[in-house]
């Protein structure tokens, strides 16, 4: 029994990064905007967040500057598919490639750094209640933090005049841009919060999750996370279930292994990926249903006065 | 554009670019001569012509598999290359190449080292072993060491450490330490040396605390920080308060210090990363071996087809930085069973040993030869689970 | 103020230049960041572009090295022309050689009698290897709308763990120490060599044939322009009656059988066995290499040998200069960043405008209300 709490806990700290990353990509696509960029993103974010983490020895102002990297560099991405209208797989591709090269020739220096002490968090009370509490209240402040900005997003989305404006955008720019809305400002804007969504989980990984820096750290999270907005039929509480799902996977493998389970290591490692597959395959079989949930716009470029 | 046009705009484009290589090219060579007059880049003639005993420095090249700041597998080696260098003074120039891929890449890279006049090479993993013989066999002359490898030829040997020795004594600390009586490792490959680590350090651990357990968890990579992290938090999950490594990062000991739980150091010495949960790191030193083979080189009694394999006797493994935590009497077991291996009295596989099935593989008495611990591939009763694909044979 | 003005038509001249004006300014930025580690920017530049290419062994190393980033990258080509984004390629690269290496491994005295025309199988086989993991992309976005870019990506990490899986188990050499490799190949299973005491290989001559191929099928068959147009004008395809269908799979096919050569290639090749690293990352370099190469066949062949070259010179400037390896990274990242930002000067022009001039931003909803 604690050893499935212990799972539950563990599946929620894998599943926080992608979380996070995955509001942001959804921000992104309910604007019209695919960024396939983002696990350069997260690699940038990464280096950023520990070098300024060695630096200072903050772990939230790691954060914030993660989220100021994220969103720099997803400014790049965003002038040159919003108005240089260049196409958006091959620039998120290319970032993806540019973020992962880059973070790893800054991060030369600090392969051999180590982080100050981490304090453990408690909820008070709460962590002390039998099997709940170690599942569910003994995390970093930080994946509370992801429940609280699924939240807010699902708010701001569905709840507030800016989120239907930017759904709309979503939809049909052409049709915002007729109504007067500056479409490709708010799609940089959209972008610049994915950015910095993406930055935040990524500083999360290299400082909390795993408090060391080594080239690729994430390791396909950033595409994970992309599949979990298709996965999440682009709504916000999906993305946040999704992410722990996941993330159990992901732990799973080693507690199957510790369970001297006789599945050859490889096959239990497969899992996260295939999953995410057959995960994909069921949500999208019904061709119809994507239609209706996708935003309209999605990857297509938009002109202005066309 | 009619396609004449555009055939001639092609033509005229590959030109040009032709023309721009060329002169490139051109300024390249020009730099050549002066950058000669560098001691580094000696030009290729001299590499396979006079053996080491000329006036000129000895080059002595070393290919690493990570990056030299792991705290790991290869800052063990850097750190050795730089006592080398520092030991031999002038008469040897020392380089080195990190990152060093072990795929199709490597064989270049070797091949680059020979062409620049090295003609000591080092290939510090296992995975180097095919490109080695092959450059090997083209460049006669340069002296070839592949580490942890099986295959030798005339102007190739290989060398290695017996990790395997002070995993046991590291298996002492944990037996003792251990509360759960369940102990951990993170196993990096299914190697024999890999499983032989596992083994003895679940004998050690028996040998003191003859309740213990020992959970197996891999990651299927020498180098995976994320990865390790994940498999030592789902060994502390199960019950695991002192964690082995067979991996080259510091992530599992910080995932130790994180639960407060024990762990050791591997390869070097890792104690500044955890200050409380660091028991004791299972160090490996390079420097006597590197020191051995350089001298050979310099002094011309340099012979190929050899396989060395120095463990605690010779210096090349050691645990140290024992923690305070460890009690009197532990570090005193330990530095009585250190003095035994060291002097051949005590062997970490003897008889009467049984495999986890209970089948019996050493009778009473009976002690592993080197060739039954190169092929080692059986978990020891105590040990959980089943080697990766290893009911072959 | 700078302001973009659509040309008329795209500019022709500009096609051709963009690449080399990404080049151009990916060597710009490469400058500054020699000069920011403190070494010598030109001997930086020497080392990436004028060493590797010094002698006929540098040369032939580059042909090892171009050869399956041209091949891959003219199936993707085939591929993102008609519109289907296979990332895959990677993951497809190891299927081939697994079915290539497998055939490898039968290779013994009852088929002695093939002499070296066993190398003619074992390409088939990895064609085929690669085929069957890209028809897996195909059948799930045919059968399930999954899309193909993400599906195609997980299925690279299942690939590389199951060859990890292939080799730690079912394939290891009996006689390796259980060490995760397969049997050295025998030397029947060898590619020819096009210079003896070179590693250049007959894939080069493969990879040049290829080329022409890909020019024919693109260029001047009636199946490869009904696929581009697939690509550029979907709604105009089915009017036209083209199959986007068999646009996916013969897309994907193609570029999983390309794949599949150049893993097959490299694993009979330059490694000669299967080990757990036979991924190396052609898969994704190759997509820069399309792209660059502006998916043209010939185009191809030159950014391939671009990329060989950041390679190369990337582990030249490390051994020798002691530059990072990540730098080989960051210009191959760059230069496909600067190439897509330059690819718009195909289609607009840039002119200098002052801000009073600037075409008033659309009138607000307000106002247009009171017009109407």
């Amino acid at each position: 029994m604690e050893g499935l709490a212990l799972l539950i806990a563990a599946s929620l700290n894998a599943g926080t990064a992608l979380a996070i990353a995955g509001i942001g990509l959804l921000i992104n696509e309910r604007a019209g905007i695919l960024n396939l960029g983002a696990e350069g993103l997260m690699l940038v974010a990464a280096i950023a967040g520990f070098a300024t983490a060695v630096h200072t020895g903050n772990p939230w102002l790691a954060f914030g500057v993660g989220m100021v990297a994220g969103a720099l560099l997803a400014s790049c991405f965003g002038v040159l598919v919003i108005w240089l209208n260049t196409n958006q797989v091959a620039t998120g591709l290319a970032l993806s490639i540019f973020g992962g090269g880059f973070s790893a020739f800054v991060g030369i220096p600090y392969v051999s750094e180590k982080l100050g002490e981490q304090p453990q968090f408690n909820v008070p009370f709460l962590a002390d209640i039998p099997f709940i509490g170690p599942a569910l209240f003994r995390q970093h402040p930080m994946v509370y933090i992801a429940i609280v900005l699924t939240a807010a997003v699902a708010w701001f989305l569905y709840r507030t005049r800016a989120g239907l404006v930017l759904r709309s955008i979503g939809e049909s720019p052409e049709s915002a841009h007729a109504l007067g809305y500056p479409v490709r400002r708010i799609r940089l804007l959209a972008v610049l919060a994915g950015g910095a969504m993406c930055g935040l989980a990524g500083a999360y990984v290299s400082v909390i999750y795993t408090p060391l820096w080594i080239e690729g750290m994430t390791a396909g999270k950033g595409w994970i996370a992309l599949a979990l907005t298709t996965f999440a039929t682009w709504r916000p509480a999906r993305v946040l279930l999704g992410a722990y799902l996941f993330g159990g996977v992901t732990m799973l493998q080693f507690y199957l292994q510790g369970l001297g389970v006789h599945v050859p290591s490889q096959f239990l490692s497969m899992l996260p990926y295939l999953s995410t597959v057959v995960v994909l395959v069921l949500i999208s079989r019904n061709a119809s249903w994507i239609r209706a949930n996708m935003p309209a716009s999605l990857g297509k470029a938009f002109f202005p006065g066309s | 554009m009619t396609l004449t046009t555009k055939r001639s705009l092609l033509a005229r484009t590959v030109w040009t670019a032709l023309a721009a290589a060329a002169v490139l090219a051109g300024c390249g060579k020009k730099e050549e001569p002066p950058a000669a007059a560098a001691p580094a880049s000696a030009p290729v003639a001299a590499a396979s012509a006079a053996p080491a005993a000329s006036a000129a420095p000895l080059k002595v090249a070393f290919a690493y598999l990570g990056p030299a700041g792991d705290h790991g597998w290869t800052y063990a080696h850097d750190q050795a290359v730089k006592a080398v260098q520092k030991e031999y003074g002038d008469k040897i120039v020392t380089s080195f190449v990190e990152n060093v891929p072990e795929s199709a890449d490597a064989e270049r890279v070797f091949r680059d080292m020979a062409t620049q006049g090295n003609t000591l090479i080092f290939g510090t993993s296992f995975g180097y072993m095919e490109p080695m013989l092959k450059v090997a066999a083209d460049f006669p002359n340069a002296k070839f060491e592949h580490a942890t490898g099986f295959k030798q030829t005339d102007n190739l040997r290989s060398y290695d450490s017996r990790s395997y020795q002070t995993a046991y004594l590291a298996g002492i600390i944990a037996g003792k330490m251990s509360k759960s009586s369940i102990i951990g490792v993170v196993g990096s490959i299914p190697v024999p040396e890999v499983i032989r680590n596992i083994d003895a350090y679940t004998l050690g651990a028996l040998s003191v605390n003859p309740k213990i357990k020992t959970k197996v968890v891999w990651v299927n990579s020498w180098f995976d920080p994320p990865k390790e992290t994940e498999a030592a938090q789902s060994l502390i999950n199960g019950g695991a308060d002192v964690l082995l490594q067979n991996t080259d990062s510091t992530a599992v000991l910080q995932t130790a210090e994180k639960n407060k739980k024990f762990a050791f150091g591997w390869d070097s010495d890792m104690s500044k990363f955890a200050p409380t949960a660091h028991l004791a790191s299972a160090i490996i030193n390079w420097a006597p071996y590197y020191s051995k083979a350089v001298k050979e080189a310099l002094d011309g009694t340099w012979k190929g087809n050899t396989a060395t394999w120095w463990g605690i006797k010779e210096g090349a493994n050691d645990i140290v930085a024992i923690s305070d935590q460890v009690p009197a009497d532990v570090k005193e077991l330990v530095a009585k069973t250190k003095a035994g291996i060291a002097d051949g009295s005590f062997k970490v596989f003897t008889g009467p040993l049984a495999d986890n099935t209970g089948k019996e593989v050493l009778k009473a008495g009976e002690s592993a030869d080197d060739k039954m611990l190169g092929g080692l591939n059986f978990y020891v009763k105590g040990v959980e689970g089943k080697v990766p694909g290893g009911d072959k044979k | 103020m700078l302001r973009l003005e659509t040309r008329p038509q795209p500019s022709k001249a500009m096609s051709f230049a963009s690449p080399l004006i990404a080049l151009a300014i990916t060597v710009l930025i490469g400058v500054v960041l020699f000069w920011i580690l403190g070494k010598d920017p030109l001997r930086g530049l020497q080392m990436f572009f004028v060493e590797p290419m010094k002698n006929l062994y540098g040369l032939a190393e580059l042909s090892v090295k171009a050869t399956p980033l041209i091949l891959i990258a003219l199936g993707l080509a085939v591929c993102y022309r008609s519109n289907v984004w296979n990332i895959g390629a990677e993951g497809q690269y190891i299927f081939g050689a697994l079915g290539g290496g497998w055939i490898a491994m039968q290779a013994g005295p009852d088929t002695a009698w093939m002499g070296h025309f066993y190398v003619i199988p074992i390409l088939i086989g990895g064609v085929l290897g690669g085929m069957v993991w890209a028809a897996v992309v195909a059948l799930l976005r045919d059968r399930f709308s999954a899309n193909e870019i993400l599906v195609s990506l997980m299925l690279v990490y299942v690939a590389d763990l199951l060859l990890g899986w292939l080799v730690n188990g079912p394939w290891q050499d009996p006689n390796g120490h259980n060490f995760p490799q397969t049997i050295t190949f025998l030397a029947q299973t060898k590619l020819p060599r096009l210079i003896p005491g070179m590693r250049a290989h007959i894939g080069l001559v493969v990879a040049l044939v290829a080329v022409a191929c890909f020019w024919v099928f693109l260029f001047r068959t009636y199946r490869g322009f009904a696929l581009q147009v697939g690509g550029l004008a979907p709604a105009a395809a089915r009017y036209a009656g083209f199959s986007s269908r068999s646009a996916l799979w013969v897309g994907l096919l193609i570029s999983g059988g390309m794949a599949g050569l150049a893993g097959a290639l490299e694993a009979t090749g330059p490694l000669g066995q299967l080990t757990p690293y036979v991924a190396s990352g052609y898969g994704f370099a190759a997509i820069i290499v399309a792209y660059v190469g502006r998916l043209h066949p010939v185009g191809i062949v030159f950014s391939g040998f671009l990329m060989s070259l950041f390679y190369i010179g990337g582990e030249l400037a490390q051994s020798r200069l002691g530059l990072p390896k990540a730098l080989t990274g960051v210009f191959q990242g760059l230069l496909l960043f600067t190439l897509l930002a330059c690819d718009t000067l195909i289609f607009y022009r840039v002119r200098w405008q002052r801000a009073a001039a600037a075409v008033p931003a659309v009138r607000p909803a307000a106002a247009l209300a009171k017009e109407a």
